[in-house]
């Protein structure tokens, strides 16, 4: 399967082990990524307010370029990147005459129709068929909690699954051999750009995440998420009470793991260290 | 009988003023013509300097245009103004002390964060860059092709002058070629041997003949030497 690639700006910096490592399962199952030639920021966060049309552009001028390569779809792994990227198309394509208007003021660029779809790769995956994934290092022994966050399911218009009550990543997980257990903050909010100003909110909100998943015998995060990485995982630094440092990793990174794609695997850019828990349980070489 | 030729004669507005000028010069000339004296604004009057940024109109367009003024011709109907300079900050670094990481050009500029992708600075640039894109590949750490997007830049000035984030691309991009140059681009060997031969005093002696020969001496060594084939 061939579908155009939009990176974002964090996947190319701090999560470059979401990207390599994703790289290399999507060669080995099949799914061919065409990087896009030419992209831009997607705007970093969806912007709320109804009549900010500048704001607007930044996505929607990526989903010109995918139309330019001759898609009508196009994956992303960040969570934020799949967010705004998505929900300005739909706010584009519900209102045309935000669209045309946005098309007037881009005049050096083809029109956008309204044409492309962007799907997380978690959702290209599960297109796939989890069962069809050829895992040679099942992922026995070591017990996982999913984090969704906010921004792969909310709002419910882009969710890539059922907003309550995600399956996705435990399946996935489940199917890598992982044990896969429930806690209640899966949806919960990571604190997100607080982290810049306020890191106490995301400090607390780190704590109650990684202390449930603990409680449930988690021995480590998976996520989709280069901002929630960074909160729930460099914020443990700055926790005010006790907590037992918690691996967090993309869930791109244990596919890495049970595919026996170990050359792709680089573990440099976390704080808490999670190379120790998976020596341990056997699954690296 | 001596023929005349007729220039044919356009009509420009200057800050506003109603001026006969000749057809053919360019927008520079043109202000001069009409009695503007350049003091700053104006430099290498070729096309490289970037000194002489403009903007304009014509009439009965929308559009709001910028050019280099010595480079563009001023037409009939063209509504011209005194060339702007366009006041920018520039970080202050130590290329030797940085280091090239991922971040370094949105540390030093943390405006290019702002950037909406509007593209208005790439429709400003007189020299056809993409210039959107090479803050877009400053602000992902993508060095390489900031600096190669960013090569021709004459730091007139006009995207800085248009961008609604306030922000300083050609800074920006210089910044990304003195990285790409340091860290990036492989070093070339021969020019630090060369550079250590100087310094070792290999080439003092041909120097010493070379400013003490008398004129006649210097002109025949100067028929009789060595060509490059
Ligand atoms: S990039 Fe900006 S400063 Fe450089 S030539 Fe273009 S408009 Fe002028
Ligand atoms: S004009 Fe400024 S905000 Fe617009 S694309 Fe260029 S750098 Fe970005
Ligand atoms: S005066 Fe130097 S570019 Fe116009």
């Amino acid at each position: 399967m061939k579908i155009p690639y939009y990176p974002g700006c964090t996947l190319k910096t701090t999560a470059k082990p979401f990207e390599d490592t994703t790289k290399a399962v999507s060669e080995a199952v099949g799914i061919e990524l065409i990087e896009m030639p030419r992209w831009n920021c997607c705007g970093t966060v969806y912007s709320l307010a109804s009549d900010d049309l500048m704001h607007q552009l930044a996505p929607i001028r990526n989903l010109i370029r995918v139309q330019d390569m001759g898609y009508d779809r196009v994956t992303t792994l960040c969570s934020m990147c799949y967010n705004t990227l998505e929900q300005a198309n739909q706010l584009v394509k519900s209102d045309p005459e935000k669209l045309e208007k946005m098309n007037s003021f881009m005049d050096q660029e083809e029109d956008y129709t309204g044409g492309v779809t962007v799907v997380h790769y978690l959702t290209v995956l599960k297109e796939m068929g989890f069962d069809s994934l050829p895992v040679k290092n099942p992922l026995k022994g070591l017990t996982v909690v999913p984090y969704y966050g906010c921004l792969l399911l909310r709002p419910e218009e882009i969710s890539i699954d059922n907003p309550e009550r995600p399956t996705v990543m435990a399946e996935l997980l489940t199917s890598l051999g992982a044990t896969v257990v429930d806690y209640p903050y899966k949806l919960e909010c990571c604190g997100s750009y607080h982290t810049v100003n306020h890191k106490e909110v995301v400090c607390e909100k780190t704590y109650h995440i990684l202390s449930s998943a603990r409680k449930r015998g988690a021995e480590a995060v998976v996520l989709s998420c280069p901002l929630c990485e960074f909160n729930l995982d460099f914020r443990q630094k700055d926790l005010e009470q006790e907590l037992a440092p918690m691996p967090i990793l993309y869930f791109s990174q244990l596919l890495a793991i049970s595919l026996g794609l170990f050359d792709a695997l680089e573990f440099d850019q976390h704080y808490v260290d999670p190379k120790p828990l998976l020596k341990e349980k056997g699954l690296l070489r | 009988m001596t023929d005349t030729i007729k220039t044919r004669m356009i009509k420009v507005y200057i800050m506003g003023k109603e001026y006969d000028v000749p057809e053919g010069l360019t927008i520079m000339k043109a202000m001069e013509y009409a009695g503007y004296r350049f003091i700053r604004g104006a430099g290498c009057r070729a096309g490289f300097c970037g000194a002489c940024g403009t903007i304009f109109r014509k009439k009965d367009e929308y559009k709001f245009k910028t050019a280099l003024a010595c480079q563009t011709p001023a037409e009939d109907g063209m509504y011209l103004t005194e060339l702007p300079f366009v006041p920018a900050n520039k970080a202050e670094y130590e290329l030797e002390e940085l280091a090239s990481g991922p971040n370094i050009i949105v540390s030093l500029y943390p405006e290019i964060a702002r950037c909406v992708s509007c593209n208005t600075c790439t429709k400003a640039c007189p020299q056809d860059l993409q210039v959107m894109d090479y803050i877009q590949a400053s602000l992902r750490g993508d060095i390489e092709q900031a600096a190669e997007l960013s090569f021709d830049c004459l730091q007139c000035g006009l995207c800085a002058a248009r961008c609604p984030a306030d922000i300083v691309h050609y800074h920006v991009g210089q910044l990304a070629r003195r990285l790409y140059g340091k860290f990036i681009l492989p070093k070339s060997l021969h020019l630090k041997e060369r550079n250590d031969e100087i310094e070792a005093g290999v080439f003092d002696q041909e120097m010493e003949n070379l400013t003490t020969m008398d004129l006649d001496q210097l002109k025949k060594s100067y028929i009789e030497r060595d060509i490059e084939k």
